[in-house]
């Protein structure tokens, strides 16, 4: 018995390996306690809209529903800072505030995500070689450990569980509020250029040059392009579109948009829609319709999150899901994502999806995945032997001092992700320390041995 | 945050203003350029959903305590609520309820007594002393929160159901009196809702809404001065047929 809860079967946003998790919904903050200390499930995980790809936020033992917390609490529109819950998904923020001229300063590729899942897996953005992870913007959050103390973390106090929090994928405990610093922007709309490359050197060399000038940055690739056009790819450059860039019925509301009508997917389409075939039509189709244009104006809906109209798009890769694969390489390892490109044209594994780009400084939190080299994220549905050819592709990350971001992964090894990321002994003490008996655990925690030790030398 | 200062702001009072539901009511009532007053008897969440209102849409909403069960103190908290709005409001949303279960209210007549006194008695007792004053003033809304289960007694839940239809004969008879003095009375029936009560229930998905979803259905619904409102339209022909079926032969069923 005890708190009120629900058999679900649960994914990731990629829906491959769906597990039944006993899932509990608290609808207010003060039911939040009673859940995490309820002593029926061994282990929890926090879970906001279910949008990272893979086993982040799926837990058999006990998984916790937090999107039915998301009180605001106070905005001041001086400081441009929101303290909400951390249920508060970023449509609502964007709801709320954009038509007072103020927009998120960091934000992934889809707005139905939480505010708690933002921080939890430190998202980044198109403008993160100006502006870094989502955690820069974050000044404090309210933190649920294992003991059930309310920890306030910020960067200057319990800064050690901060920089672990954030990124950390819900292991540290429950991210129950935040403050976060909104930004003030001059409309609703974004100035795109758009600047066609013929293949993957152009693209690289046209970022390097061009990206200082623009605060978005961010490259759609053909992965089905082959040979001398392997890697062709439309860059979109954009920034903030001020009042006189707008025509008139715009500037007359510059903060009002009309958001696109949303098409639902309403059942699993057939695995086969998407084939290399249907995914070439539309590539060379949406690179034909894209030439080398400058200031088209674009509503921040549309540049920021095209595929949000399209409700549950995941359907259309069938009921056997896909894998969603993000790799970065240090910019001198540039090398390795033809290789990558090579390796996926070659297989013919449709990528409907693929979008490159370069990525600034990397942040102080412990496991936050960005650093500074080139990201390449696509696409890959779920047929025949994928395990064998993901590993494939680990490897030539790996040999190319590249690793993958955890909101994306489903499948990689403990050994890949420990090679990779070199500051997981720190996260570990600090999750030890924090949570010694592994309250707090994720079938992707078990999966790359981020939970504590002695569960991981018997999972 | 809003910014229209019209001369006479629109207000609104909802009660039971901490519940899922009412607080979606009450954000539509917000972004729709009302002042609020939140009350309930929950004093921390109420807070908490007040800042939120105040938060998302810049308009006033002030939390206040209210107790459905305290009858005597209603007179009082008609008069506060206008201090604080510094006028009547135009109208007034019921939304609080009392739900026991059933069997435990069987075996124990103070549950079956609260839910009377909640759903009924409260009712009646904060809805009369706002019908006075829109009467005498010719205008206004008052809407409440009724439920399907008082459309027909079951054995399932009618120490609640009982209580419920109550409160949709009362709110009837109210909207024929107040008819000629042009005040609204909405009566809303919302089924099965996505909330804590009814989370984990095995229901089938498509007769459940989501608070915001009925709210904003709701929220149409005052705005268009309707009499009676289902949530789903579904709704309103499983309790045409349920209100149809003969007593000889429903008094044999179990639904």
């Amino acid at each position: 018995m005890g708190e009120p809860h629900k058999t679900m079967q649960l994914s990731g946003w990629g829906r491959m390996r769906p597990e039944p998790c006993r899932t509990y919904r608290p609808e207010r903050l003060r039911d939040c306690a009673p859940v995490f200390s309820d002593p029926t499930p061994d282990t929890l995980i926090a879970r906001g809209y279910g949008r990272s790809y893979g086993d982040a936020a799926v837990n058999a033992a006990g998984v916790v529903d937090m999107t039915r917390l998301n009180r605001m609490r106070s905005f001041d529109p001086v400081s441009g800072i929101l303290e909400c819950e951390s249920g508060v998904s970023l449509e609502e923020i964007i709801d709320a505030f954009l038509p007072n001229g103020f927009f998120l300063p960091v934000t992934p590729g889809t707005k139905f995500v939480t505010v708690g899942g933002a921080i939890a897996n430190d998202v980044h953005g198109k403008n993160h070689h100006c502006d870094g992870t989502f955690s820069r913007f974050v000044r404090e959050l309210e933190l649920l450990t294992a003991s059930s103390e309310v920890l306030l973390c910020s960067p200057e106090s319990n800064a050690d569980i901060f920089w672990a929090t954030v990124g950390g994928i819900g292991l540290t405990g429950c991210i129950l509020s935040a403050k976060i610093q909104l930004m003030r922007v001059p409309s609703a709309y974004i100035s795109v250029d758009y600047h066609r490359c013929a293949n993957l050197d152009a693209a690289l060399a046209a970022m390097e040059e061009r990206d200082g000038a623009y605060p978005y940055s961010v490259a759609w690739v053909d992965c089905l392009a082959e040979g001398n056009t392997l890697g062709r790819s439309v860059l979109m450059h954009g920034r903030h579109a001020e009042p006189k860039d707008l025509d008139r019925r715009q500037a007359d509301r510059p903060y009002a948009v009309q958001t696109a009508h949303k098409l639902p997917v309403p059942f699993n389409f057939p695995g086969f829609f998407l084939n290399s075939w249907s995914v070439q039509a539309f590539n060379n189709w949406f690179y034909n319709k894209h030439p080398d244009l400058e200031h088209v104006i674009v509503d921040y809906d549309r540049f920021f999150y095209p595929l949000d109209s399209i409700l549950q798009w995941n359907r259309m890769y069938g009921k056997r899901g896909f894998v969603q694969y993000q790799a970065t390489m240090p910019l001198e390892h540039a090398a390795g994502l033809t290789k990558l490109l090579e390796a996926l044209s070659a297989s013919k594994r449709a990528s409907f999806l693929a979008v490159l780009k370069r990525f600034g400084e990397q942040g102080p939190g412990l496991l936050s995945y960005p650093f500074k080299g080139y990201t390449l994220a696509l696409d890959i549905p779920n047929h025949g032997d994928i395990t064998q050819f993901l590993r494939d592709l680990d490897r030539m990350v790996l040999d190319h001092g590249g690793r993958l971001y955890l909101a994306k992964d489903a499948c990689m090894s403990r050994q890949s992700f420990e090679a990779a990321y070199p500051r997981l002994s720190e996260f570990r003490a600090i999750k030890e320390r924090l949570d010694p008996k592994g309250r707090f655990s994720s079938s992707m925690a078990r999966r790359l041995g981020l939970t504590v030790q002695k569960e991981a030398e018997h999972g | 945050m809003a910014d229209h200062n019209n001369l006479s702001r629109k207000a609104a009072v909802i009660l039971g203003g901490a519940s899922a539901v009412a607080r979606y009511l009450a954000l539509e009532f917000a972004k729709d350029g009302y002042d609020l007053v939140l009350a309930d008897f929950d004093r921390d969440e109420n807070e908490r959903i007040a800042a939120d209102i105040r938060t998302r849409t810049g308009r006033r909403c002030v939390p206040m305590f209210f107790d459905a069960l305290a009858f005597d103190t209603h007179e009082g908290f008609v008069r506060e609520c206008e201090s604080v709005l510094g006028q009547a409001p135009e109208g007034v949303v019921l939304c609080f309820g009392f739900m026991p279960e059933q069997l435990a209210a069987q075996a124990d007549f103070s549950l079956a007594r609260r839910s009377i006194d909640t759903n009924f008695t409260g009712a009646v007792s904060i809805l009369e002393r706002y019908a006075a004053i829109f009467e005498a003033r010719r205008h206004g809304f008052i809407a409440a929160i009724s439920s399907v289960a008082g459309d027909r007694g079951r054995k399932a839940n009618y120490l609640y159901g009982a209580a419920k239809g109550g409160l949709t004969r009362y709110l009837e008879g109210l909207r024929n009196r107040l008819h000629a003095a042009k005040v609204a009375v909405i009566t809303i029936k919302p089924g099965f809702m996505d909330t804590k009560m009814t989370y984990g229930m095995p229901l089938p998905a498509p007769l459940v809404a989501t608070p915001p979803q009925a709210a904003r259905v709701m929220y149409a619904a005052i705005r268009k001065r309707k009499n009676n409102v289902h949530v789903l339209w579904f709704w309103r022909f499983i309790m045409i047929i349920i209100r149809h079926i003969p007593e000889w032969q429903f008094k044999k069923m179990s639904v």
